[in-house]
């Protein structure tokens, strides 16, 4: 096991809420280091909408997912947030009163006083195509992430998906592939053009197929895959002989290990106290769309104004001795020195 | 108010009043209308709203934008006659519109 990193506090979810966590505990002297399973800040904010308008921001009659992204990001740089992106939370361990062993599916470890669940609908994980029986296939014969590409050697792939990862993995297994099988529903490609015309060229010169079609069905057994059925646009079904799967549709959002974390769940979300947003357990938090209380609106604003509560109760916690004296940004020099403007 | 029909892949069919503006999912949630997911909230970003249209509509509904058709990828038994309903605007032509919602959305 690696050398734990200690600091104060971790939030897990880079989304608004975690990402302004950060600026409530900085502003009270609590360090953070945030987690996300996906690969940049922002949450579904930067993931499901970037482009899209958000108008119930207060003060700010209209913003974008990635505009607020891009301010909160700003608004918490004074704090110098440690982030560990692509990285998934497994074990939440309370070691002491409050102190917490963390630990990420990549094998890093923290050791903090307080932890803070800003993980909004859960994490972001690739979507299961429903295709009738492909659970008993997963892991041994159907994978959605290429962990380590020796794995695929020799192997029949067929890659569904018509984006960057589909395309990508196309292009990077098909020289060590048995033989490389693109399906995809339609003949157009979401990817970028340049991966597009790499493919197009290896389908050209024989050194993998494209099909256009949709898998409607799996053949195998014993978790070993023989083939896919699919269907073609003029709905004529066919097999298509393969021994790995690896099927890119998008993500969804699961709530993932937090259920082994001790913490109390009701309906997939985390209820807590509103007075400090406060789990069952002290020392956990949860903020922002993954916790429930009486009257809980699923706003970002809410989320804000969580955070904000939770940090005095999380200050507590790092600084058992020490008097929290309530202060404005607008009028406190000691704040505007934390905040790099005075 | 404009009637829209959900029927869904057991052939059970329901019928509810959607205001002109609105989109067909809206409505689909409103109601309470099973088999319409819509977990990104209508941001065209998941293909969890994903309806057939039935024939006699689609030229009333139209085509999807190229967006939409980017995000219909990443659903499942994809026919020409597939929308993601976040995406049909409710206009008083509609009325009596028709659509079937799949098996499973994910």
């Amino acid at each position: 096991m690696s050398e734990p990193i200690r600091t104060d506090a971790l939030i897990i979810g880079a989304g608004p809420c975690g990402l302004f966590a950060v600026f409530e505990m900085g502003l009270l002297d609590i360090k953070a280091h945030v987690v996300d399973i996906l690969d940049k800040v922002g949450g579904q904010c930067a993931e499901l909408y970037p482009e899209k308008p958000i108008y119930d921001i207060p003060g700010i009659p209209m913003i974008t997912g990635q505009g607020l992204t891009e301010g909160l990001r700003a608004q918490v740089q004074p704090f110098h947030p440690v982030f560990h992106l692509n990285e998934m939370i497994e074990t939440v361990e309370k070691i002491g009163d409050p102190l917490f062993r963390v630990t990420t599916d990549s094998g890093k470890v923290f050791e903090v006083k307080v932890v803070v669940i800003a993980a909004g609908g859960g994490s972001f994980q690739p979507k299961r195509p429903p295709v009738p029986g492909i659970e008993a296939y997963e892991g041994t014969s159907v994978f959605y992430a290429v962990r380590r590409m020796e794995d695929f050697r020799d192997r029949t792939v067929l890659i569904v998906g018509g984006g960057d990862s589909a395309l990508d993995w196309t292009l990077n297994l098909q020289p060590i592939a048995k033989r490389m099988i693109l399906l995809h529903r339609r003949d157009e490609f979401r990817g970028a053009p340049h991966s597009v015309d790499q493919m197009r060229e290896l389908v050209s010169t024989g050194k993998m197929d494209l099909i256009i079609g949709q898998v409607t069905g799996l053949e195998g057994a014993n978790g070993r895959l023989s083939g896919a059925m699919v269907k073609g646009n003029d709905g004529k079904i066919s097999t298509v002989a393969c021994d790995t799967m690896l099927p890119f549709f998008g993500l969804t959002m699961k709530l993932g290990p937090v259920a082994n974390w001790g913490v109390t769940l009701k309906d997939n979300l985390i209820p807590v106290d509103t007075e400090a947003y406060e789990t069952n357990v002290p020392g956990i938090f949860a903020i922002g769309d993954i916790n429930t209380y009486p009257g809980k609106l699923k706003l970002i604003l809410s989320g804000f104004h969580e955070g904000a509560l939770m940090a005095q109760k999380a200050s507590r916690y790092v600084f058992p001795d020490k008097r929290v004296v309530f202060q404005y940004t607008t009028s406190s020099t000691s704040l505007q020195k934390k905040l790099g403007v005075g | 108010m404009v009637r829209i029909t959900f029927i869904d892949h057991t052939g059970k069919s329901r019928t509810v009043d959607a205001e002109p503006g609105s989109t067909v999912m809206e409505n689909a949630i409103r109601n309470g209308v099973a088999g319409i997911e819509a977990e990104c909230g209508g941001a065209c970003a998941c293909a969890t709203c994903h309806v057939h249209v039935d024939e006699a509509w689609v030229e009333k509904t139209g085509k999807p934008s190229p967006m939409e058709e980017d995000m219909l990828d990443f659903a499942y038994d994809v026919q020409p006659n597939s929308r993601l309903s976040c995406q049909i605007k409710v206009r008083e032509e509609l009325d009596g519109l028709i659509v079937r919602t799949p098996e499973r959305q994910s």
